[in-house]
């Protein structure tokens, strides 16, 4: 495979330079949209699909892909509401329970994944249905959170006051916890011998296999890290809502996908990033925050959009791949 | 890895059996399971409720086995069904019912050119490629509907869906008649033996002289229009366009259905009633929940547990070993 250095990186330039082009159009035409609060609110109300397109990043950066995020974010969002509404669970424990039960059932995908050898899109298409079922078994409708700890500490408390602007701008945990994720994902794929044999078995998985790499560790580790992710940012969800709801994030794992692809990561795997993928999440906010800002636009454009952006990177990448 | 050719199982039998377990537990523990009465000109019961139930499915199915088939998957048909539906509801109250018809149809046809075009001339991966559509599709739906859901009262319209004929429902005919045609046409011409070898090894097929190319574009294109008449009886059943939920998870159903009926995944070999019998297998067991009090939003559990066994039992590994066993005690 010819490919040099320059065009690897050409997807994630064009994607950082989309960014910024759409963000100054947006500050040109909008009179307000250049504000701090804007930058804030793009991070707050992206902050559960930041994380979400962390895991899909892992999965597809092994040539996979996992189809099950959204209901699980569904399934961990209502399982802590309940916990701590209902069970009368500390916050605290009732979220390492939730992620816990998040990666153990990605681990549980990639186990059934590799045992059988079935196709990934398919077993994540079920563990797509079990998990939004079992949202619904869990507790059939939305449910608030009124936990003190959830409002004052994680929400109030621990949030960030950054001096600029006149009032100061307020950077909720949240954004912090999906900040951890990109950095930690980003160092685990760059400096790590798991991120290192997850570009390889994702590039060529028989050239991994031939030079010794352990496949079905580095697979089943991928699995539980997306489990992991869609269980973290299900607790984003969960906080930025302050309620659990098992109807919610449906069609969510589309979105992180389509993330990931305009972020410059090759679908086919061994190609791209987690920066990549979080530039790909505030494209995608950005163009939602353009469509909400110009009124009379259906908010219908962005999907539209977003399909079109996804199919040019698509072709984009097979240009300067081949 | 060659096979015995008498050890494998015949491939109807898993899913016919599935479905006899299941009428045979409805039989014992559901009452008024299998009532059909004939109540003005037609049949009403639980059993045609399913049978009527799934042809959309059914319809879908039809199209997506022959996707299958070459190696590829469709994930965009429940979005264009979403699509068809809105064209054929924002014609409902101005156009003549034969132009609401093939406007319907010729967007469902369009929309498979378009993900036919995206696999051969761009080479993309079928889920990639229908994944934009897939992604884009519900927009687009939107956007023709306004992001309202348009109700009409179109009785021509409304009796697609609704009205019997020869005392089964019409979509029920409707499925019969695609799946009989598309059988036809795979099965008594070399089309089915082209696409199935498509599957298998395309690069052999190429080499051979068979136009890979415009076979698989066709398959997209029939795919598409199958999705098209599946969203015009969606939208005739409901009397309304719902760009948000009409033909939500479909793809999934009609995937499953295809692959319960023994077409195999990675292509090369397809049964369309097999598929027929999947589509019918997949609503009885939704209804058996139904009827046994399990509520529609958790009824994805079960439904994707079954997938999940289904799978496993088809997956390559095991069905070896099961033949194998099989053939031993032959």
């Amino acid at each position: 495979m010819k490919r040099t250095p320059h065009a690897r990186h050409l997807p994630l330039l064009v994607t950082a330079s989309l960014v910024l082009l759409v963000f100054i159009a947006g500050a040109l035409v909008y009179p307000r949209f250049a504000s701090f609060g804007v930058v804030r609110n793009l991070m707050v109300d992206n902050a559960f699909l930041a994380v979400a397109a962390v895991g899909a990043t892992f999965v597809i950066l092994s040539g996979a892909i996992d189809l099950s995020i959204g209901s699980v974010m569904a399934f961990t969002s209502i399982l802590l509401a309940t916990l701590i509404e209902q069970h009368g669970w500390h916050p605290l424990a009732a979220i390492a329970f939730a992620v816990i039960v998040g990666g153990a059932f990605g681990l549980a995908q990639g186990l059934i994944i590799q045992a059988f050898e079935l196709p990934a899109f398919l077993v994540t298409l079920a563990g797509m249905f079990i998990a939004r079922g079992g949202a619904f078994l869990v507790h059939p409708q939305s449910l608030g959170i009124k936990h003190p700890f959830v409002a004052d500490v994680l929400n109030e408390r621990l949030s960030l006051v950054l001096p600029v602007g006149p009032h100061g701008v307020t950077i909720p945990l949240l954004v912090d916890i999906a900040l951890l994720a990109i950095a930690a994902a980003a160092v685990v794929l760059s400096f790590t011998r798991l991120g290192r044999n997850v570009y390889a078995v994702g590039d060529h998985e028989q050239g991994a296999m031939l030079m010794g790499l352990n496949i079905r560790a580095t697979r089943l580790s991928v699995f539980t890290i997306s489990g992991l992710c869609s269980a973290l940012a299900g607790v984003v969800f969960t906080l930025y809502q302050q309620s659990g709801d098992p109807a919610a994030c449906k069609g969510l794992e589309l979105d992180a996908i389509a993330a990931v692809v305009i972020g410059g990561t090759l679908l086919r795997g061994g190609i791209g990033s987690v920066l990549g993928s979080s530039l790909g999440v505030l494209l995608l906010g950005l163009i939602q925050t353009i469509v909400t800002f110009q009124g009379n636009l259906n908010s219908w454009w962005t999907k539209i959009v977003v399909g079109f952006l996804v199919l040019a990177f698509v072709a984009l990448q097979r240009r300067f791949t081949r | 890895m060659p096979e015995p050719r008498r050890a494998s199982l015949p491939p109807l039998l898993w899913p016919l059996a599935a479905l006899a377990l299941l009428l045979c537990f409805n039989f014992l523990f559901t009452p008024g399971f299998f009532s059909v009465e004939f109540r003005d000109g037609r049949l009403v019961g639980t059993l045609i409720d399913i049978l009527n139930h799934s042809s959309k499915v059914a319809i879908v199915a039809v199209g997506m086995t022959l996707v299958i088939a070459t190696g590829g998957v469709d994930l965009s048909v429940g979005a264009v069904v979403a699509i068809c539906g809105a064209v054929a509801a924002t014609l409902a109250q101005r156009a003549p019912m034969p132009v609401i018809v093939l406007a319907a149809l010729g967007a469902g046809l369009a929309a498979g050119l378009c993900n036919g075009l995206l696999v051969t001339r761009l080479r993309l991966q079928p889920i990639v490629a229908t994944l934009v559509l897939m992604v884009a599709g519900r927009g687009v739906a939107q956007l023709i509907t306004d992001g309202l859901i348009i109700t009409f009262e179109r009785p021509a319209l409304v009796a697609v869906a609704n009205r019997s004929l020869l005392a089964l429902p019409i979509p029920v005919w409707i499925a019969v008649g695609i799946a009989a045609l598309a059988a036809a046409f795979t099965r008594r011409t070399a089309a089915g033996m082209l696409i199935e070898a498509v599957g298998d090894n395309d690069r052999a097929c190429r080499y051979s002289g068979v136009n890979e190319s415009r076979l698989r574009l066709g398959v997209y294109a029939f795919c598409g229009l199958c999705a098209g008449v599946a969203g015009l009886i969606e939208c005739s059943y409901i009397k309304a366009a719902d760009a948000n939920n009409a033909g939500l998870f479909l793809e999934l159903d009609a995937i499953l259905a295809a692959i319960i009926g023994g077409t195999a995944l990675a292509g090369g070999r397809f049964s369309i009633a097999g598929s027929l019998t999947g589509a019918l297998l997949i609503q009885a067991l939704t209804k058996t929940m139904y009827m046994h009090d399990v509520s529609a939003d958790v009824a994805p559990l079960p439904k994707g547990l079954a997938v999940l066994a289904v799978c496993i039992l088809q997956a390559p590994r095991v069905k070896t070993s099961l033949a194998r066993w099989a053939g031993g005690r032959a």
